[in-house]
């Protein structure tokens, strides 16, 4: 299964970025192959919509899940539709998260802001 | 002559002002084009109002038709839709009603539909100022449809048109400032007024709109103002100072040209200042 995760750098070992429709890339792991690729999320530029762009290249990936800080009510629209699942991430590192919803620590996220849209 | 008053921060006084000129000026309009809170009409009092509504379009997709070549989901500059299991996906509070996506489907498989968003109310006030506002549904993210419909009203060129434009410079404060003539700008003494303020003077400079100022809840002392406007030459027209009575004026919903001599000379002489300045 291919896992997907918002990034601040292209990096296992970096942190998951605490915003999704923003972050700068994205990260796709393969359970199976243990493979990850990493990619610039095209909704880190968009002047609107970036949830829903940035979800939309986590469906074109082929992802099945996301783990993820946050996410808002848009996104959610389009996981939802995809029958991609959103998990709360605990740990710090894309890899220390990747391990702990292995184990089947991450708990599914339930709670989806309405959007920042320049509000902090 | 069409002036928009504009200020960049909200509680500047751009209502206050705007109400005031079109009491001053005889026969006037007043376009209300804060559509998210139009409040002109409670000073102004218009009777026997007529209300016409205002739609915008939302893409509806035929899914018979689509042959899932995603052609409007890429062109969509503003993300409204998604593309899942093949299937176009519309978000209608990020669809801005471009029509875009039924314009490039080969099959014809996106249709338009009419959704109400708000209304545009018109009237007459006893002393014959015509006031039009702009009402935005609660909930909805653009005001810019409202607006357009809001500033075709037909007006007599020779009388003064006020234009009461939103807070901020953004898409909706460009689309109520492109019809003017004249842009006053309203500006508060204070880091904040001032700090937006020079937003909205970058906005009018942009739009090669001419304008001039009006201090509000001050007087000229604020120095990073008045070197501004020096430094940039632009005219102060007049300083309001801060008066309680006037703050209670308002309060009761009525009209400081009308209940203070002072504040009717100083609208006057504003109104004949803004009008040479047009002339120049």
């Amino acid at each position: 299964m291919k896992i997907a995760i918002p990034m601040n750098e292209m990096l296992m070992e970096a942190e998951v970025c605490v915003s999704f429709g923003r972050a700068p890339y994205f990260l796709v792991y393969d359970t199976q192959s243990e493979a990850s690729t990493f990619f610039e999320n095209p909704g880190a530029v968009s002047q609107g919509g970036a949830g829903i762009k940035a979800a939309q290249s986590i469906v074109d990936a082929m992802a099945e899940a996301l783990l993820t800080v946050r996410c808002g009510e848009n996104s959610v629209e389009v996981f939802q539709a995809a029958g991609i699942k959103v998990y709360k991430t605990t740990e710090v590192t894309a890899k220390e998260n990747i391990q702990a919803f292995q184990k089947g620590q991450l708990a599914p996220l339930n709670h989806f802001h309405g959007g920042f849209h320049g509000k902090i | 002559m069409k002036i928009a008053v504009l200020s960049g921060k909200g509680g500047t006084g751009k209502t206050f002002v705007s109400v005031n000129l079109a009491i001053t000026a005889k026969n006037s309009v007043y376009i209300d084009c804060d559509v998210e809170e139009p409040n002109g009409r409670l000073f102004l009092k218009p009777e026997k109002s007529v209300l016409e509504e205002v739609y915008t379009q939302l893409p509806q997709v035929l899914e018979g038709k689509c042959i899932g070549c995603r052609k409007c989901v890429d062109s969509c500059r503003f993300n409204a839709m998604g593309f899942i299991k093949n299937k176009p996906l519309v978000f209608p509070e990020v669809c801005h009603s471009c029509g875009a996506c039924s314009l490039l489907c080969p099959t014809g498989a996106i249709f338009e539909v009419k959704r109400p968003i708000g209304v545009v109310e018109s009237g007459k006030n006893k002393k014959g100022v015509q006031v039009i506002t702009g009402i935005l549904n609660i909930g909805e993210a653009s005001g810019i449809p409202i607006i357009q419909k809001a500033l075709v009203t037909k007006v007599i060129e020779e009388n003064i048109t006020i234009i009461d434009c939103p807070p901020g410079s953004a898409c909706t404060v460009m689309e109520s400032v492109q019809a003017a003539d004249y842009c006053l700008l309203v500006v508060e003494a204070t880091t904040f007024g001032f700090h937006n303020f020079k937003m909205v003077y970058e906005l009018v400079s942009l739009l090669q709109k001419p304008c001039g100022v009006v201090i509000n809840k001050g007087n000229y002392s604020y120095t990073p103002l008045m070197n501004y406007c020096k430094e940039n030459n632009i005219a102060i027209l007049c300083c309001i100072p801060y008066q309680e009575k006037l703050a209670r004026i308002g309060a009761n919903g009525e009209l400081a040209c009308e209940k203070d001599d002072e504040a009717q000379v100083l609208f006057s002489t504003l109104l004949d200042r803004i009008r040479m300045e047009v002339g120049r």
